[in-house]
């Protein structure tokens, strides 16, 4: 893993990881191959990026880029893992505002590509880990969320934050069940929000991220189950109390609040403690909190894991 | 039974190819799938579900259309769909988990889901030993229907099993669950028409 071990990187020293590498843009192979890029989608879908390295990478194999935008779950467009690809395409990306707002000292409206243009991309080497027991390891590509939150400048009242995906069930199929509560929600403790690996990814493998990734905008979280990862973001909230999260609403005995990755907690009904990721035979051990542990563990001293799992 | 006739091995060879056909359904586009463990496990599981709820079709429609020659299928269909829940088995066990038999001990101990699909498919061991007609000749057809009831056990386990896989939406499972519930209650409406008809004859007797 070529992550650092060290558990207080702070946003600054990525930034300055990326000054070091001269802001050395880069534009991937997607470009070269001309209108399908790598994850095979129209041109439109698929634009290239520049990005900056960073730091944040694990040295695995990268998942097929087609698993990655082939495998999905994406409730809002259907529940089998192959209706996300075939259905996202009637998602409209452009335009699109990401309202930031609550206990804050400057509520804000972004639109997407002026806050794509705001930040570095960077370069970010995730091990992606669902909570359904399978994992993949993606290049993302965005800047952290503590970035986006600095400058609405959060109060000291906020504790938590919220994020909502959109609601609109012409564009998004599977919104017309309502086997879940729409809108789609997430939260994290500002902490969490705050830490330098969590990530606004806008792009995966060097092109904008495929709809049924999420796009434009989403959240990752790689110390966390999959589904702490809210898609397709129209709104981001500072808030005082713990919000509510939609897989915790539908079964709050089997999805709790924090979402660890915890291979010694497991879900009701299958055990944690392997992962089978995705292009691989053998099952692999599922490491604490998804191998973030020396980043992330620090946040969480003291807390029983099993009790807020 | 009469197996001999150009017609009935014509028949029979149609219905082994229909009922194998899954298998390649299953497999074939499992080569491809992101996820071939998760594919082929699902996939067995499913149609072997299918296959139990064909099988008791049969009876049902044999009666409301008045083809007895019905009946003399059932035993291939429950014997295909019982293979397929081997081969759902076979692949947790041997794909998914890879002999790890600890974790599959805990997972049968622990995981209601699969404590219930383990429990169905212990039941239905004794039904594809007794499938036979020897075994039907030895254990007399009271009996052999006696025991051969546990389907009516075993398919609703099917289900439920399936439905505590799924973590919401339950769609698929309320239509399968729908067509289950239509094809017991149609016995248990039988069997009371049946029982007033014994009445009625006795009654009849007695006057
Ligand atoms: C009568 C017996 C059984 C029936 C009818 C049955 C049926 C099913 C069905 C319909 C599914 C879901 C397929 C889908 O999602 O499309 C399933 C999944 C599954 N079954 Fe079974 N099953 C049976 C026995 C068993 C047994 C004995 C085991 C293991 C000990 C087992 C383990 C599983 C597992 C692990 C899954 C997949 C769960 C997942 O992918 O998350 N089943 N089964």
């Amino acid at each position: 893993m070529l992550i650092r071990q060290t558990p207080d990187l702070t946003e600054n020293d990525v930034t300055d990881k990326g000054l070091y590498y001269g802001r050395r843009t880069f534009m991937t192979a997607a470009a070269a191959l001309g209108s399908t890029g790598l994850l095979g989608l129209d041109a439109a879908q698929a634009a290239p990026l520049a990005t900056v390295k960073s730091p944040y990478k694990v040295d695995e194999e990268l998942t097929d880029p087609k698993a990655i935008a082939g495998y999905n779950n994406f409730y809002e467009f259907g529940t089998d893992k192959s209706d996300p690809a075939r259905y996202a395409r009637s998602l409209k990306t452009r335009p699109w505002t990401l309202v930031v707002d609550g206990l804050c000292a400057k509520p804000q409206r972004f639109d997407i590509d002026a806050l794509m243009k705001r930040f570095p991309i960077e370069e970010r080497i995730y091990r992606h880990r669902c909570v359904e027991a399978w994992s993949m390891v993606v290049p993302w590509n965005g800047f952290p969320l503590a970035s986006l939150l600095k400058v609405v400048e959060p109060t000291s009242a906020a504790k938590f934050v919220s994020f909502t995906t959109l609601v609109d069930p012409a564009q998004m199929p599977g919104q017309k069940d309502d086997f879940i509560k729409w809108p789609y929600r997430e939260g994290l403790r500002l902490d969490e929000a705050m830490h330098p690996l969590t990530l606004l990814a806008v792009g995966i493998y060097g092109e904008t991220i495929p709809n049924q990734n999420g796009a434009p905008i989403r959240l990752v979280a790689p110390w966390k189950y999959g589904f702490k990862g809210g898609k397709s973001l129209v709104k981001i909230s500072l808030v005082d109390k713990q919000p509510q999260t939609s897989w915790n609403m539908i079964n709050g005995r089997e999805y709790g609040f924090y979402s660890n990755v915890n291979p010694e907690v497991d879900h009701p009904r299958w055990s944690q403690a392997t992962e089978r990721r995705i292009g691989e035979f053998a099952r692999r051990k599922t490491l604490p909190f998804n191998g973030y542990g020396p980043q992330v563990a620090s946040m969480y001293s003291g807390m029983d894991l099993r009790k807020f799992y | 039974m009469a197996k001999g006739s150009i017609k009935d091995r014509l028949i029979y060879a149609a219905m082994w190819l229909a009922l194998a056909a899954p298998l390649p359904i299953v497999l074939v586009p499992a080569l491809t799938a992101f996820n071939p463990i998760e594919y082929i496990l699902r996939g067995l599981g499913l149609w072997g579900l299918r296959l139990l709820i064909l099988g008791l079709v049969i009876t049902p429609a044999a009666r409301i259309f008045n083809l007895p020659v019905l009946i003399r299928y059932r035993r291939t269909v429950g014997l295909f769909a019982f293979t397929y829940i081997v081969l759902h088995l076979l692949s947790y066990v041997v794909l998914d988990q890879f002999f790890d038999w600890n974790r599959i001990f805990q997972d049968i101990l622990k995981r209601p889901f699969i404590t219930i699909g383990m429990g169905a498919f212990l039941a239905l061991i004794p039904l594809a030993v007794t499938s036979t007609n020897g075994m039907l000749r030895r254990l007399g057809p009271v009996l052999w229907k006696r025991l051969h009831s546990l389907i009516y056990l075993i398919v609703p386990a099917g289900l439920v099993h399936y439905w505590l896989m799924v973590k919401a939406d339950h769609d698929s499972q309320i239509v399968y669950g729908a067509i289950i519930a239509v094809l017991l209650a149609w016995r248990v409406w039988d069997r009371f028409q049946a029982a007033q008809r014994r009445k009625a004859r006795a009654a009849a007797k007695a006057s």
